[in-house]
């Protein structure tokens, strides 16, 4: 393997990683940058995501059953925030670190269930036909890389849901409303926009989009009742990192995190780039400690 | 003074333990009081300053691994390794764990070691006015960091298993039952130093300064305060707490491990000061009494429900009770006087 090919490599690993981090983080920007909500149960929603795919494979078969599983693992999510907005965060608006202890609260119930009903030991799903091989390119300066169709497909997911998301955020009714709950939540309500529908819509669209994250983490790793606590931290770092509510900035900060990440991990062990992506994150705060693209606000005190 | 009578009640009663308690019990209680040392800091920086910090777990860990590195040290043979650095195929001892030979070195360390990573890191993330949930996410993030990093380096630091295997501390033989007995009158001073100390620092005009911080941090900076200084203090003080209280909680258990204050400990951590009242000093101690006791009892009798017990309690202390155990107790005892649920009442 020449030089090129193992940066090559690397990059293509940064980027997976970082396809898998966005689709994590685009929820939780979701939800944190509109409604302040910190929710500390996303991650089970990646977990719960999963364990609806592994259980639709199971019963439909490893061709159509991963089809349905996302489809499943959507919907299944979503309705389980929006349960969730409606019984929990509606009652702590405005209390973001309250919101962060009872969602806490949420996720163990959450963990301790899945691990009574699936058990302690990682169940796997196993792709699909059409996501089992790899694709390799030959013939040109990167002869020796091969790419599996898995991880391609991920990135492929995640480019799509976050067209997906901004499409809907930029073009649709429902975006307009978002933006201007986002900008404005008391004039917003003035005009007669219903600002509880609208919370309850995000949530479950970040909880959904969650849930699809969970499906396919599902091909590259075992469902665990503890998946969503190993992925739910870099996920916070993206949002901080990224921007409150600005989905290009979760774009960036997760590409920059994976690929950072992959980097590392060349240089040093994996711990130690875990260390190091602390005291990076920290030293960009010393700068832009409103992250990325920072979003501009006369309010006086922000959450 | 009648707060003054109760005081001093409840420490002699506290202090005669030894005497009506089964050994078993009395150990947990010791390991208890010592956990209420973090959480008297907890109480002050989150109930008092509104900063949360789901990392007291890390400033645990460094004072737990401050006095276990000279225990492992006392218990090696003279210039000898301890037993897991022979495992790994060490044959010098690394540099940074000699000074921990002299029992002073590692006493000071105790406190300044996470004073001065929580002194560090406070100021550059307050300096820059990162507050609220950016901070709660970023000293998670810290947590786990560590606990990474100590498990990685498991020729340095123990790896996984932690440290253990202590027979003496300080020249006492640790299974000694009077050394146990020892430990607890050691706890049960510290903590009561602890929350003389907390309690001055929270009512004097620094508390006031950083209570106005918490209520309104830009409104605190237009009066001509700079709020660094006071966050950066309170955090560190914090920190110190939750160094003494890890070495504490080693010198008790024997064992000090990232197990134990990784990013679940952390939360936890908050949890007891939050069920008890975290406002409340005395309900910071209350809370890490009745949740360790609760979960003590829940998980050896049924220990499938622990989680769901902790995790329905919390949730239903945060949105139901947010003032913990202490405001259900002094709601009560206010509302007949006020008659009308007054918004002081209700905060």
């Amino acid at each position: 393997m020449s030089e090129l090919t193992l940066v090559a490599g690397q990059l293509f690993n940064g980027i997976s990683v970082a396809s898998i981090l966005l689709l994590v983080a685009i929820g939780l920007a979701l939800s944190f940058g509109l409604m302040r909500v910190i929710n500390m149960a996303h991650g089970e929603m990646l977990m719960m995501g999963g364990y609806l795919t592994y259980v639709s494979v199971s019963i439909f078969g490893k061709g159509a059953g991963f089809a349905i599983g996302l489809v499943v693992a959507f919907v299944g999510t979503a309705l389980f925030g929006a349960l969730l907005e409606v019984t929990l965060i509606r009652r702590l608006y405005g209390r973001p670190l309250d919101t962060l202890l009872a969602t806490w609260g949420v996720s163990l119930i959450l963990q301790q269930a899945a691990r009574s009903i699936f058990g302690p030991v990682g169940v796997e799903v196993t792709a699909p036909a059409w996501l089992a091989g790899t694709l390799s390119l030959g013939g040109s300066a990167l002869t020796g890389l091969s790419f599996p169709a898995v991880r391609l497909f991920i990135i492929v997911l995640a480019a799509a849901v976050l067209g997906g998301v901004g499409f809907t955020i930029a073009r649709t009714r429902l975006g307009l409303l978002v933006r201007a709950v986002h900008e404005n939540r008391p004039i917003a309500e003035a005009l007669g926009t219903n600002t509880r529908l609208v919370d309850l819509a995000v949530f479950s669209l970040g909880t959904g989009i969650a849930g699809v994250a969970g499906s396919a983490l599902a091909l590259i790793a075992p469902v665990t009742p503890t998946v969503g606590q190993s992925y739910i931290v870099y996920a916070f770092l993206v949002v901080i990192v990224g921007g409150l509510g600005s989905l290009t900035g979760t774009l960036a900060a997760a590409v920059a995190i994976g690929v950072f990440s992959a980097a590392a991990q060349v240089f040093t062990s994996t711990s130690f780039a875990d260390v190091l992506l602390l005291l990076c994150v920290i030293a960009f705060m010393q700068f832009r400690p409103r992250g990325i693209i920072a979003q501009r606000s006369r309010a006086l005190d922000e959450g | 003074m009648r707060t003054r009578i109760v005081f001093a009640t409840v420490l002699a009663v506290a202090a005669f333990a030894p005497l009506y308690l089964p050994p078993y019990e009395l150990s947990l209680l010791a390991r208890f009081l010592a956990f209420a040392v973090l959480a008297l800091g907890i109480s002050l920086i989150w109930g008092t300053g509104g900063i949360l910090s789901l990392g007291q777990g890390v400033f645990f860990g460094l004072g737990g691994y401050a006095i276990a590195m000279h225990l492992k040290l006392a218990g090696a043979d003279a210039g000898g390794l301890p037993d897991f650095m022979q495992w790994s195929g060490l044959d010098t001892l690394p540099w940074w764990w000699a000074p921990f030979r002299s029992p002073a070195v590692a006493l000071a360390a105790v406190v300044l070691v996470p004073g001065a990573v929580a002194a560090a890191l406070s100021y550059l993330v307050f300096r820059r006015r990162v507050t609220g949930s950016y901070f709660a996410i970023i000293t998670q993030a810290l947590t786990l960091a560590a606990a990474t990093f100590i498990i990685s380096q498991q020729q340095f630091t123990g790896g996984f298993n932690g440290l253990t295997g202590f027979t003496s501390a300080f020249g006492f033989l640790l299974a000694d039952s009077r050394t146990q007995v020892g430990l607890y009158w050691i706890t049960l001073a510290v903590l009561a130093l602890a929350f003389v100390a907390t309690r001055t620092l929270q009512t004097s005009a620094f508390g006031k300064v950083l209570l106005a911080i918490r209520d309104g941090e830009n409104r605190v900076r237009f009066l001509g305060y700079d709020p660094l200084p006071f966050k950066v203090i309170a955090f560190v003080f914090a920190g110190v707490l939750a160094g003494i209280s890890g070495a504490l909680v080693t010198l008790d258990l024997g064992v000090i491990s990232p197990a134990m204050f990784g990013v679940v400990p952390s939360i936890e951590m908050v949890i007891w000061v939050a069920i008890g009242g975290r406002r409340s000093l005395v309900g910071a101690i209350v809370g890490t009494l009745v949740v360790n006791f609760g979960k003590d009892f829940v998980s050896s009798a049924f220990p499938e429900l622990w989680l769901y017990v902790v995790g329905a309690v919390f949730v239903l202390v945060v949105t139901i009770a947010p003032q913990g155990l202490v405001g259900l107790v002094t709601l009560r005892r206010r509302l007949p006087r006020a008659g009308v649920r007054t918004a002081a009442a209700l905060e």
